[in-house]
């Protein structure tokens, strides 16, 4: 048993193989320790749990489960934005405009998902709302909450493309989903003078936002594919562009965490 | 004190074979990127296997995942071309803060064209297509009106390509860094919309009444983007 190989060869089908370890430190700590004991038996053991850990926790969810999680979003945006409407504070003209084509979007995603679901005789999740202790009296903090949950999106989106490669209808939907969610993020972000896609010092914001640009992998990562996209493409390029230029998951546990969206659910 | 130090030796000594392996699949070999500079010349240098470049001058995307990655190089060296040269030659009507995005917008695209050359040489070294040369001479780089236009095409048709693509990649990893460019094309996409017409990020012309984006087959999008690159591309056997 080659514990380096094996890394390797997961390596190659899961680029953040090293990255689910709590941290490459700690398993070289581990590795290290392990062959100091020189207890070679004992390596079977612990790779054994070194996986677990790292892939243990997450066992592959149903496709069910996967669009009910994407469901419970868009449930929740749906609501924000339902709210923010009642609210009565977005300006009147573009503002309003862009909040209504954007409810549109998530109340058509809420009906495509739901059907979705019951054709593949699943039950689709109903009533999950937007806490309205959590809702913002202001408008300013309610851009601020739409962008969190705009950028939460996209990245829970991405983290659940891998869990949808057996059905590739399926994953194309979820797919054309994912670039409206990024379109109405590079929007709403607009509208509060950012930069349409997420610079390096988002990960560094303060809550709520910081917590949607963190997690596992980070907004400001500029290693993809174990390639340093700063320092091994041939030509130099600034850490904000590489993180900027490529988009980051979230994992659901992340995602529902009570730190991000998890946190906005009503009940 | 002497332990930790003995620890952390021991350490780095061990972590080496585990580096060593990523590391050592060529890399650095193959990542010598052009600069954003001369991408307007991106220069044809695929002389040695003819099966990607045929008699007739035709590029081979091909097939199965690599086809996928060629496909996405191709369209990413497009679009990086374009922006050197909006960035080289910013059109005199654009802002201060809309040349600084675009210079971003440069970087980004550059940033995937040099990602995808690297990733393909070292995962499926011999197969990468060679440097496309794009044609802009529909292009009026020195009037906003004229480059926006272009930009919304491009980013519009990528991230369609990528939705589109998506399905015929086996490998998650893959999925996952494509869906990771993706939405990155589709925030420049809704940028250069509004820049356009405030409010057009996702209207009716690219949002279905699912509220979906659209998805184009690779066949397609080859065909949408032909006009602009001399060389002839073949996606007829892309992820297939």
């Amino acid at each position: 048993m080659n514990i380096l190989r094996i890394i390797e060869q997961l390596s190659e089908v899961d680029a953040d193989v090293l990255g689910r370890f709590d941290s490459r430190r700690a398993v070289f700590k581990s590795l290290g320790n392990t062959a100091k004991m020189g207890a070679l038996a004992a390596a079977p053991v612990f790779v054994s749990s070194l996986f677990s850990k790292a892939y243990g926790q997450t066992t592959t969810p149903s496709v069910i489960e996967v669009l009910n999680y994407a469901l419970t979003l868009e449930l929740l945006e749906e609501d924000f934005y339902k709210k923010m409407t009642a609210a009565g504070k977005v300006p009147a003209g573009a503002a309003a405009g862009a909040i209504a084509t954007i409810l549109k979007h998530e109340t058509a995603h809420v009906k495509l998902l739901s059907d979705t679901i019951k054709a593949l005789s699943g039950t689709p999740v109903t009533n999950k709302k937007f806490k309205a202790s959590a809702f913002p009296a202001d408008y300013p903090t309610q851009l601020v909450v739409a962008q969190a949950l705009e950028d939460t999106g996209v990245r829970a989106y991405k983290g659940q493309a891998g869990n949808l490669m057996s059905n590739s209808a399926l994953l194309q939907v979820a797919l054309q989903i994912h670039s409206v969610e990024a379109r109405h993020a590079a929007h709403i972000r607009g509208m509060r003078q950012q930069p349409a896609w997420i610079p390096a010092s988002d990960s560094a914001l303060p809550a709520p936002l910081g917590p949607v640009y963190t997690g596992g992998i980070r907004e400001d990562n500029v290693i993809q594919s174990n390639v340093n996209i700063t320092s091994q493409l041939g030509t130099p390029y600034s850490a904000n562009d590489a993180a900027a230029s490529f988009d980051e998951i979230l994992t659901m546990a992340e995602v529902l965490d009570a730190s991000r969206a998890g946190g906005l659910v009503q009940g | 004190m002497s332990n930790i130090k003995q620890n952390a030796s021991e350490e780095a000594e061990f972590a080496k074979p585990l580096y060593t392996p990523i590391k050592r699949r060529s890399f650095f070999m193959y990542a010598g990127a052009t600069a954003g500079a001369t991408a307007l010349l991106l220069s044809g240098c695929d002389d040695d296997d003819n099966e990607i470049v045929t008699p007739d001058g035709t590029v081979n995307l091909g097939s199965g995942d690599v086809g996928v990655l060629n496909y996405a190089y191709a369209l990413e060296q497009l679009e990086a071309a374009f922006y050197a040269q909006v960035k080289a030659t910013p059109a005199a009507d654009f802002s201060t803060l809309e040349k600084d995005y675009f210079n971003q917008v440069a970087a980004h695209e550059a940033i995937h064209r040099d990602f995808f050359k690297a990733a393909i040489n070292r995962d499926a070294p011999g197969q990468i297509i060679p440097g496309l040369t794009p044609i802009f001479t529909s292009v009026d780089f020195t009037k906003r009106a004229s480059v926006l236009a272009t930009a919304k095409t491009f980013e519009d048709l990528g991230v369609a390509a990528y939705n589109g693509a998506g399905k015929y990649l086996k490998t998650p990893a893959y999925l996952v860094i494509a869906g990771q460019i993706v939405s990155v094309e589709a925030r420049h996409a809704a940028y250069v919309r509004d820049l356009i017409s405030n409010g057009s990020f996702a209207n009716e012309e690219v949002i279905d009444a699912n509220g979906l984006d659209k998805a184009m087959e690779p066949v397609d999008v080859v065909t949408a983007a032909q006009s602009f690159i001399k060389e002839k591309l073949d996606a007829s056997k892309v992820g297939k």
